[in-house]
């Protein structure tokens, strides 16, 4: 009879930690580890010690000191005596429109020519392979000021519209005014309006006294919410999930008695109904730009640098997303087309309902990171002049103050946020439109 | 070891170690070769001609040092620097000294630890407009857009003066001399900002320079003059008095034509004899030999000739001599004497 022992314990040797597999790979890790900090260490202390002897300190007190320069944008209340740090935000905010609005863009447009690009029509197709070929093969900074050199030198100046016979007039029954300095369109106003909420107002502040007809100074608070808007959106809001409702109750019904009810009339009515009539109650009407003086005046202002920066951002990015939207689509195998086409559905449905939600999965990681592209691309902004945060915080405010050390910094670290941000929401996205499979 | 690879790790951050106490002066010795920061192209003060050599006003100071220190008024290094990029290059070492219509400002001279060793240009920020515009004043330009470049004392002068006057404007922030120059002619903007010898030297490049004006107001002190950096004084006495010999060489009648006649024996006027070195020991205590000052006065002449040839009124660019004529003809011009 044989009887099993414990294999013969080997005690550690030192050795081991080079020559024993199981612990190789460990010990390479740590030493790597170990070197990388003290790299690290040493090039923050060298940092230290270089700036010493420059006889600099880094110190961000700058910040709060008045910024002694105009930003033309600014989504936010903002003049010449407001401090680095607000110059910084608005720029921030900039940045942020820029990029919502260039991403929203970038995927109509991408999702439009990336599926007209299978279209077996030989001229769209190959239009749309003309295009892709031609935004992504050059770089974005020469569409940026190629985009702004056209509004330039093509458009008309203000003054055009001047006179008898002026050489350019207002479009579209004489409410947008497309001239050199960028786009004027109508603006929403409101005769009722509700005013302002200041956020975090400071009491000592005197323009937070209510004035004679009980409104507060533009100063007052940090910044200041527009309670017309937010009842808008409240109310717009709480219609949209009304409407879900019914589509709740319209899918239920379905599912047990396999009629689906016609409900698109009662959604209309549910989504638009309640938002008219507050606009109504608000006296919602259009200003419309009005040539005074040496610009329009009224209306909302699109500068040409935002609209030069925002298209060719748009169309750039518009171009790899159109790919990966083919690429997502030509995963799909020919059966699942075939299969669909065999059960009645017409080609649109067959798109809409079997061909994307599958190719979703394959097209939104690679999506996340055009939209990053986007976002750091915003930042070259600077070539047409568009006041983005490296426009004021890593420019204006750098060059004044001489911090670059603070100033890339907090650069680096917005942008980082930023795109972490975009990151995040765009994986919870891809959990939500992954395949659930079995 | 430490700051050499220190340099490359931080010049992605716009910062660098500073340079070697080592003096400078030797350094560039050395290397035969002055680096010398200048615009990205203002016609008259800096500029490639059609040769792609430098000409300028500010370049003939950066010449005028090579001569002094190398002999040799080809012996630079031209770093064309934008309103954005001047001053890191010159903390960074990249450059030796900055020639590039700098105004001498508190913080700048304190803050950023530069040292402005003189004035080679008294400017004031003006306002360039079409005639056809109608507007004859700074203060009618309430509402107007206007050119600005980005990263100058000019957009915070700009700001102030209209918030000192009530008015608004939508500033439109431009890179670049060019870029200003071509969003200004297209109209995209009213107005175009700028030092009023910087306007002048833009509208001499234009076609059609008749049809545009400089308004009257001056809203700034721009004493424009060259710098470099904090904490080497010999070299900054260097630069400092190679400006002031071509400043004091007008004052005392030296040109590019007497100088060599001048220099050859020791005259009657012993200032003279001092700046030229044919009497006394001023170039030996600079570093330099005893003829610093002839070879410097000898590349363009004195600072009047250079004035003349680059952006007098003879030139395109045509400004008058105005708050830089020589103190004893009613300016501002005053170098301490040479003894």
């Amino acid at each position: 009879m044989t009887s099993l022992t414990d294999p013969p314990k080997e005690s550690f040797r030192l050795g081991m930690l080079i020559y024993d597999t199981r612990y190789r790979s460990l010990t390479i890790q740590v030493v790597a580890l170990i070197g990388f900090m003290i790299f690290a260490a040493w090039l923050i202390n060298n940092t230290l010690y270089n700036l010493a002897e420059q006889g600099k300190n880094v110190a961000f007190g700058f910040l709060s000191d008045p910024a002694g320069y105009d930003i033309n944008q600014r989504l936010l209340d903002y003049n010449s005596q407001s401090t680095h740090w607000r110059a910084a935000f608005i720029g921030l905010l900039n940045t942020l429109l820029v990029a919502c609005m260039g991403c929203i863009t970038a995927t109509i447009i991408g999702v439009f020519v990336g599926v007209l690009r299978l279209s077996n029509n030989w001229l769209i197709a190959r239009l749309m392979t003309v295009y892709v070929e031609l935004f992504r093969n050059v770089p974005v900074l020469l569409w940026i000021v190629f985009t702004m050199a056209i509004m330039i030198e093509t458009l008309p100046a203000p003054s055009d519209f001047r006179g008898e016979n002026p050489e350019a007039s207002m479009v579209l029954f004489d409410t947008v005014a497309i001239t050199n300095r960028g786009v004027y369109i109508p603006e929403a106003l409101f005769s009722n309006g509700l005013g302002d909420l200041p956020i975090l107002p400071d009491r000592e502040n005197p323009s937070c006294q209510p004035g004679e007809d009980g409104t507060l100074g533009d100063d007052c608070g940090v910044f200041q919410i527009s309670l017309d808007l937010l009842l808008i959106v409240v109310v717009f809001g709480a219609s949209l999930f009304a409407s879900g409702l019914i589509r709740k109750r319209a899918d239920r019904i379905q599912n047990e008695t396999g009629d689906r009810p016609n409900t698109w009339y009662l959604r209309v009515g549910v989504v638009l109904l309640p938002t008219i009539a507050v606009l109504a109650v608000l006296g919602f009407h259009l200003g419309y730009p009005e040539l005074k003086g040496f610009n329009f005046q009224g209306g909302t202002h699109l500068r040409n640098s935002l609209i030069a920066l925002w298209l060719a951002l748009s169309l750039y990015t518009a171009a790899f997303i159109a790919e990966i939207v083919r690429a997502g689509i030509m995963a799909i195998s020919k059966g699942q087309t075939e299969a669909a086409a065999a059960l009645g559905l017409r080609p649109n449905r067959i798109m809409n309902l079997v061909i994307l939600p599958q190719a979703l999965r394959v097209i939104i990681p690679p999506l996340i990171s055009n939209y990053l592209n986007l976002t750091k691309n915003s930042s070259l902004a600077i070539a047409v002049g568009y006041m983005d945060i490296t426009g004021t915080l890593g420019g204006i405010t750098m060059n004044q103050t001489g911090r670059e050390l603070e100033c890339v910094l907090m650069l680096m670290l917005v942008y980082l946020a930023i795109s972490l941000s975009i990151s995040a929401v765009m994986n919870w996205y891809n959990e939500r439109v992954k395949l659930v499979e079995r | 070891m430490k700051k050499t690879v220190f340099v490359g790790v931080l010049a992605l951050a716009g910062m660098s170690a500073s340079v070697a106490a080592a003096g400078l002066l030797d350094e560039v010795k050395t290397r035969g070769k002055l680096n010398c920061g200048v615009a990205t192209g203002v016609p008259g003060f800096a500029a490639p001609d059609a040769n792609g050599e430098w000409q300028g006003f500010d370049v003939a100071v950066c010449r005028a040092v090579a001569a002094a220190v190398l002999d040799d008024p080809t012996a630079v290094e031209f770093v064309p620097t934008t309103g954005k990029t001047r001053f890191t290059a010159l903390a960074s070492g990249e450059i030796d000294m900055l020639a590039r219509n700098t105004t001498w400002t508190f913080s700048r001279d304190v803050d950023l630890k530069f040292d402005f060793v003189g004035v080679n240009y008294y400017d004031g920020q003006g306002f360039l407009v079409r005639k056809d515009l109608g507007v004859s004043s700074a203060k009618e330009l309430d509402g107007a857009t206007i050119c600005i470049q980005t990263g100058t004392t000019t957009e915070l002068n700009l700001a102030d003066f209209f918030r000192i006057n009530n008015m608004s404007y939508e500033p439109v922030p431009i890179e670049t001399n060019a870029e200003g120059q071509q969003q200004y002619l297209a109209g995209a903007c009213d107005s175009y900002t700028t030092d009023a010898s910087g306007l002048a030297a833009t509208r001499a490049t234009f076609e059609d320079a008749a049809n545009h004006v400089i308004l009257p107001e001056i809203i700034s002190k721009e004493p424009l003059g060259p710098l470099v950096r904090h904490g080497d004084n010999e070299w900054a006495d260097v630069v400092r008095w190679t400006l002031n010999a071509l400043i004091a060489a007008e004052e005392l009648g030296v040109t590019s034509a007497n100088v060599a006649e001048l220099a050859s024996a020791p005259g009657n006027n012993p200032e003279i004899n001092r700046l030229l070195g044919t009497e006394g020991t001023l170039g030996e205590m600079l570093g330099l030999p005893a003829d610093w000052a002839v070879k410097a006065l000898s590349v363009a002449g004195n600072y009047g000739e250079i004035f003349e040839k680059n952006i007098g009124e003879t030139t395109p660019i045509g400004l008058a001599r105005g708050l830089n004529a020589q103190w004893t003809s009613g300016g501002l011009l005053y170098a301490p004497p040479f003894r």
